[in-house]
């Protein structure tokens, strides 16, 4: 009985998580990275784009912070090639996941841009700074610093809403857990197990995030 | 020293603000020579940061222009307006360092990233501006981790490192604990004596009797008494600057 269990796990649940696993990661990595990426330059410029640019960088994130996640990622996916865009399911979701969690990112660089005091805009405008090199070299690595631990927050949730990479076909975590299950009938063991997973990969990003942030702190910094 | 028969170099001319509503400024004009100090001095609200942030173009002023040796600066083209802010020195009350930088990346980033200087180039020009206000010793600290008065010294180090032809002074004094004075000042007093163009707003009357050539008196957004330290601030001139400082070294204790 006890060899059953021992067997089901470790030769069809392990094998298939970490298929999954290695899946997710190919996600979340490229998602986080690019995500946050385009979060900065939609955060400054919803704060510094001027009338042309902050609309329309406003209305981006209103609306994908305003819809589904699975919403945008059927339209991806199912919606598009209606249009003649065809996207694999791994492209379709790493597409999603940017466009969402730079949508949330930009939220938290917008806080962060607002919050750097305007002597320091200031200072660097009467050195002959251009305003655009005047955000790249002063104001984002501020807004940055400041910005990190929300941000963070969101890759946490990305590592978590990358399971919905299943619902356009790519097998990720989730969906590879779902197959086992369906299979198996063993529910309970397969999802506390794909808990127990996801835990790890949340735990390794925080300490990862920890790490970064301790490497960018500056004494007296935000103090 | 001034010699009138010479162009300045800088000419400020019929500059007018107007900030909420307020009219701010109210057509202020005067020429700079080159190595002449002027002192704007006057009760808060007169007008004198706002005139030091026109004179580079941080407020853009509804009416007036500014040129500087002799060539009219367009503060709508921004190429020409980086150009002339670089050429134009600007010291802040509350130092307004870039908080996220050493002290030696402070004076070097503009080098660098406005300039175009290698970085190592930048970093020994840094270095040799931080001597010249005695903190070499300090150029791997960040802002958090220094005083007040060497705050101010790096700001003018980080200022004089761009070879600005004229320095803008927002009472760089006033924000510092009383002990702390007087090592700014020793710095912007080498630089008067070295011959740097300045405008510098400030209470300090002893420095501005030692080193000023030209006293601006401002009130209410204009420029109403203007001469030298002697004449504004002598006994009986019966001056509305004369009252002014009398006030301010009644309130600190000290005889003018």
């Amino acid at each position: 009985m006890i060899s059953e269990e021992l067997a089901f796990l470790l030769q069809k649940l392990i094998p298939a998580l970490n298929e999954g696993v290695l899946m997710s990661i190919k996600l979340i990595v490229p998602s986080a990275v690019l995500g946050l990426a385009l979060g900065v330059v939609v955060g400054s410029l919803r704060a510094y784009g001027g009338r042309f640019f902050s609309p329309l960088a406003n209305g981006y994130a209103a609306l994908f912070r305003g819809t589904p996640l699975v919403i945008q990622l059927f339209i991806l996916y199912f919606g598009l090639p209606n249009v003649g865009i065809y996207f694999k399911p791994y492209t379709a979701a790493v597409l999603g996941f940017i466009m969402c969690s730079a949508a949330y990112h930009s939220e938290y660089i917008r806080g962060g841009l607002l919050s750097i005091r305007r002597g320091q805009v200031l200072a660097a405008q009467a050195l002959g700074f251009s305003t655009f090199r005047t955000l790249v070299w002063i104001i984002i690595p501020q807004a940055f610093r400041r910005a990190l631990p929300g941000c963070g927050n969101e890759i946490v949730y990305l590592i978590k809403y990358s399971s919905l990479a299943y619902v356009v076909t790519c097998f990720e975590l989730t969906g590879q857990a779902k197959i086992v299950a369906s299979e198996t009938f063993r529910f309970s063991e397969v999802f506390m197990v794909v808990g127990v997973y996801y835990l790890a990969l949340v735990t390794v990003a925080s300490w990862g995030l920890r790490r970064l942030e301790k490497r960018l702190e500056i004494p007296g910094f935000g103090h | 020293m001034k010699t009138n028969d010479k162009t300045p170099l800088m000419r400020v001319q019929g500059l007018s603000v107007r900030l909420g509503g307020r009219e701010i400024l109210k057509s202020v004009s005067l020429d700079l020579y080159e190595g002449e100090m002027k002192v704007l001095i006057g009760p808060s609200g007169g007008g004198k940061s706002t005139l030091l942030q026109c004179m580079n173009y941080l407020i853009l002023p509804d009416r007036g222009e500014i040129e500087l040796e002799g060539r009219h600066v367009d503060p709508h083209n921004a190429r020409e307006l980086c150009g002339f802010r670089q050429q134009v020195g600007m010291i802040f009350q509350d130092f307004n360092l870039f908080d996220h930088l050493t002290a030696v990346d402070n004076v070097s980033i503009a080098l660098r990233k406005v300039r175009g200087m290698g970085k190592a180039e930048a970093r020994e020009r840094a270095m040799a501006e931080l001597s010249r206000v005695g903190l070499s010793d300090k150029a791997r600290l960040y802002p958090a981790e220094l005083s007040g008065g060497q705050k101010q010294r790096v700001s003018i180090a980080r200022a004089l490192a761009m070879d600005p032809k004229v320095m803008l002074l927002d009472e760089p004094t006033s924000a510092l604990d009383p002990e702390l004075v007087s090592e700014v000042l020793t710095v912007i007093r080498s630089l008067a004596q070295n011959g740097m163009t300045m405008v510098m707003a400030t209470h300090q009357m002893g420095f501005t009797r030692a080193l000023a050539d030209e006293v601006l008196f401002m009130q209410e957004g204009r420029i109403i008494e203007q001469g030298s330290p002697k004449e504004l601030l002598a006994e009986g001139s019966g001056t509305r600057t004369l009252d002014f400082c009398s006030q301010i070294l009644e309130v600190e204790g000290c005889t003018p």
